[in-house]
């Protein structure tokens, strides 16, 4: 494996993925599990839907002001002894990082899990120049020392199984004796955690990401589970701080709304087990924690989607609730999206980090259904933003000769509705007749891509706007086929009947899309 | 142009603002000053007794252990139960902490209790809570020479003595507690770190499979002391 980024090779990985009997498994498991648990701690909580309106509104309150509650961060930070660097781009990052390491002569770094460390590659640009990172989220600890992306925000290595990681272990962890049994999950940690109590202890400089900047404290936040990120950010002689300029909130009752849709979101607990407020540099009279205290806040195109559309996307707080849910994620995993960030939250901002011209196949990678956005505790509008970067696409050329044909016919035919109706009430009639003596087709001109993996039901003879139309009308025989009423329900978005537009959260099994598709 | 005027610029200009505006800046002043509360779960508005007992039920539910314990003299009893229920030696390390200093530890003549932050070698460690927050099963622990940080994280098994009368029905509350001025002497502000803890460190990440003990301790225990304040 590597950690190239491959987004533009999306389908030729999505078909590795498909075949790859491992990873289904591990994927299945994903399907399963994460719902069905974050369902039952959502459902505890009454108030979840009113703290989700509010994280929402917290972050778009943030976005809005966000000059000066970063202002009125970075003189907190100051005040209370720590340093504040400002990164434009990925590369002022790893450079700002570089000089704080070099400068505390470090040879070891020790990581807490950090997506924007990811994203930037400050491991890569660190181990270029003779120190040494080492990653200590256990997930992330495996996927390092197998020289991959992470698949998962949350997760790591949810794409592998216990006998690979073990594996890896015999590898890496020399010295050990060869035949120790590493045959279950306990065994695996017990490994892990004593090679990086060593890693801890010795490290010079720890690494840490933030989920939350608070601008009334000048504080960083971290919540996790292991406790791997407190060790990171207090045993070493420097903790430095790598965040990006959205993970910024006003008070502490701001992160308190947020924190509780996190954890539920997240991994369907109620409160991760730590969450960390940190607050400048070791104190005069602390006996433990680090004596420099660094915040490099980055950008990296952030600041871009601050002015558009794509502004919402900023909203995120990286719970990976979306590709928990996702038809597509659950089908091909995470590196198939190529980059560090997977699933829909990926298939959003991973073009805007790489440009529209390498990543421009992931926001096509998605059926539409809504369950992202209808989970999203932060209410992103997913659907909505892939579908402004298939209009991006079209708009500036991308895409195979045949896909733009068809998307520009399809644009004729979407904005004429006199013609699309004709088009198709003559096409349903004309499938009606073929099918009517099997019922389903399995093979169709133009289709084959559809009809490779599965059969085409046959249609019943009449569109869904015509039955529509009939049923208004009062057509007795219309009446009497409930299978197009309740689809209706189940297709939309955004139901009209809702005063807020906003989705609401499925209560149907996954409904095929057989609405119009307007692209562009 | 520096690093930080150029992300500033960049900000404003996609923000179509200034930075200049007085209006803009009031919102941003009022509301880091006033910091208003958002919504407050109901489980989170419980009378004092009633919190003690969510908070009791919500540690256990996070995988810790949790006894209730009439005054703070009962703590060294009650440690040296766990320790021995745990098969473990008659060893704890604390910090500087006033109240845990106070406990009478001469009654267990057998625990050897050090004093300091924790180096990893370490069995068992205690900390005095400043708060808990009944919603969640959270305990908040301030770091300095009362309660090392190192002591929550190092030993495999996490004693915390909270008062019953310093349970929080929900976040906000236990938050505003820290903000609010701490006594004669005591510095203003947030120490150099907040421990919010709920129950034991853990990891799925292999195979989802959920294990106790994955970087930090492998049990927290809580002892909550006293009576809830009325």
């Amino acid at each position: 494996m590597s950690r190239a980024a491959t987004s533009e090779k999306f389908a030729e990985n999505a078909r590795r993925a498909l075949a790859d009997t491992a990873l289904q498994g591990a994927l299945g498991f994903v399907e399963t599990n994460f719902p069905a648990r974050r369902r039952a701690v959502v459902e505890a909580l009454p108030e979840f839907d009113a703290l989700r309106d509010s994280a929402r509104d917290i972050k778009a309150h943030t976005l809005a002001h966000l000059d000066l509650y970063l202002e009125a961060y970075e003189a907190r930070v100051r005040a209370s002894g720590g340093q504040v660097h400002f990164a434009p781009t990925a590369a002022d990052a790893n450079r700002i990082v570089l000089d704080i390491c070099r400068a505390a002569g470090a040879r070891t770094v020790t990581k807490g899990k950090s997506m924007v460390s990811e994203e930037i590659g400050v491991n890569e640009h660190l181990a270029a120049h003779g120190i040494v990172p080492v990653e200590t989220d256990l997930g992330e600890y495996i996927i390092q020392i197998r020289d991959e992306l992470p698949s998962h925000i949350i997760m790591p290595a949810v794409h592998l199984d216990r006998r690979q990681i073990a594996d890896d272990f015999r590898r890496v962890h020399v010295g050990l004796p060869a035949d120790r049994d590493l045959g279950t999950a306990a065994a695996l940690l017990t490994e892990a955690r004593t090679t990086l109590r060593e890693k801890f202890l010795a490290a010079d400089v720890g690494i840490t990401g933030a989920n939350f900047l608070i601008a009334e404290t000048g504080s960083s936040v971290i919540v996790t589970n292991e406790g791997n990120g407190d060790l990171t950010a207090t045993l070493p002689r420097v903790h430095i701080v790598l965040a990006s300029i959205e993970k910024l909130v006003p008070t502490l009752d701001d992160m308190a709304q947020l924190l509780r849709v996190l954890a539920r979101s997240a991994t369907a607990q109620e409160m991760s087990v730590y969450t960390t407020i940190f607050t400048g540099p070791r104190r005069p009279d602390d006996p433990d924690g680090p004596e420099q205290y660094h915040v490099v806040i980055v950008d990296n195109g952030r600041s871009a989607m601050l002015a558009g559309e794509f502004r919402d996307m900023l909203r995120c707080i990286r719970c990976g609730a979306c590709m928990n849910h996702c038809p597509v994620y659950h089908a091909v995993g995470g590196h198939a999206y190529g980059f560090v960030y997977p699933g829909p939250m990926g298939a959003v901002l991973t073009p805007s980090l790489l440009g529209v011209e390498r990543a421009g196949s992931l926001p096509d990678a998605s059926t539409f259904c809504g369950r992202c956005e209808a989970v999203c505790p932060v209410r992103i509008p997913l659907p909505r933003l892939m579908r402004f970067w298939r209009d991006r696409a079209f708009s500036r050329g991308l895409g195979s000769t045949v896909s733009r044909a068809g998307l520009a016919a399809w644009g004729v035919l979407a904005k004429r509705p006199w013609l699309y109706r004709a088009v198709t009430g003559a096409v349903m009639r004309l499938l009606a007749r073929l099918g009517r003596s099997r019922g389903r087709f399995s093979t169709l001109p133009l289709a084959g891509g559809f009809t490779a993996t599965r059969d085409l039901a046959a249609p019943q003879g009449a569109t869904f706007q015509a039955q529509w139309r009939r049923r208004a009308a009062g057509d007795p025989a219309a009446a009497h086929r409930p299978a197009p009423a309740a689809k209706a329900t189940a297709l939309r978005t955004v139901p009209s009947g809702n005063p807020h537009g906003r989705a609401s959260e499925p209560t149907v099994a996954e409904p095929v899309r057989a609405e119009p598709e307007t692209r562009p | 142009m520096t690093a930080r005027d150029q992300m500033f610029g960049s900000i404003r200009r996609a923000l179509g603002v200034s930075g200049e505006e007085a209006s803009r800046r009031k919102i941003v002043t009022d509301r880091l000053a006033d910091h208003p509360q958002g919504v407050i779960p109901e489980r989170g508005r419980l009378p004092p007794a009633a919190r003690v007992e969510l908070l009791m039920r919500k540690i256990e539910a996070a995988a810790g252990s949790v006894v209730r314990l009439p005054t703070a003299a009962d703590v060294p009893a009650a440690i040296a139960d766990y320790l021995r229920g745990q098969n473990l030696p008659l060893a704890l390390r604390r910090g500087a902490d006033a109240r845990l200093a106070a406990l009478p530890w001469e009654r267990e003549p057998a625990l050897a209790v050090a004093v300091g932050a924790s180096r990893g070698d370490d069995l068992a460690g205690v900390s005095h809570a400043d708060a808990a927050v009944a919603e969640t099963g959270t305990l908040v622990l301030r770091s300095g020479p009362e309660n090392p940080t190192t002591l929550n994280f190092l030993p495999d098994h996490h004693l915390v003595v909270v008062g019953a009368d310093t349970v929080a029905g929900d976040l906000e509350t236990a938050l505003g507690m820290l903000r609010a001025p701490r006594g004669a002497g005591e510095p203003a502000g947030l120490p150099r770190a907040v421990h919010l803890i709920t129950g034991p460190s853990r990891t799925a990440d292999i195979e989802q499979t959920l294990i106790l003990g994955a970087h930090g301790p492998r049990r927290l225990h809580v002892l909550v002391v006293g009576e809830p304040s009325v």
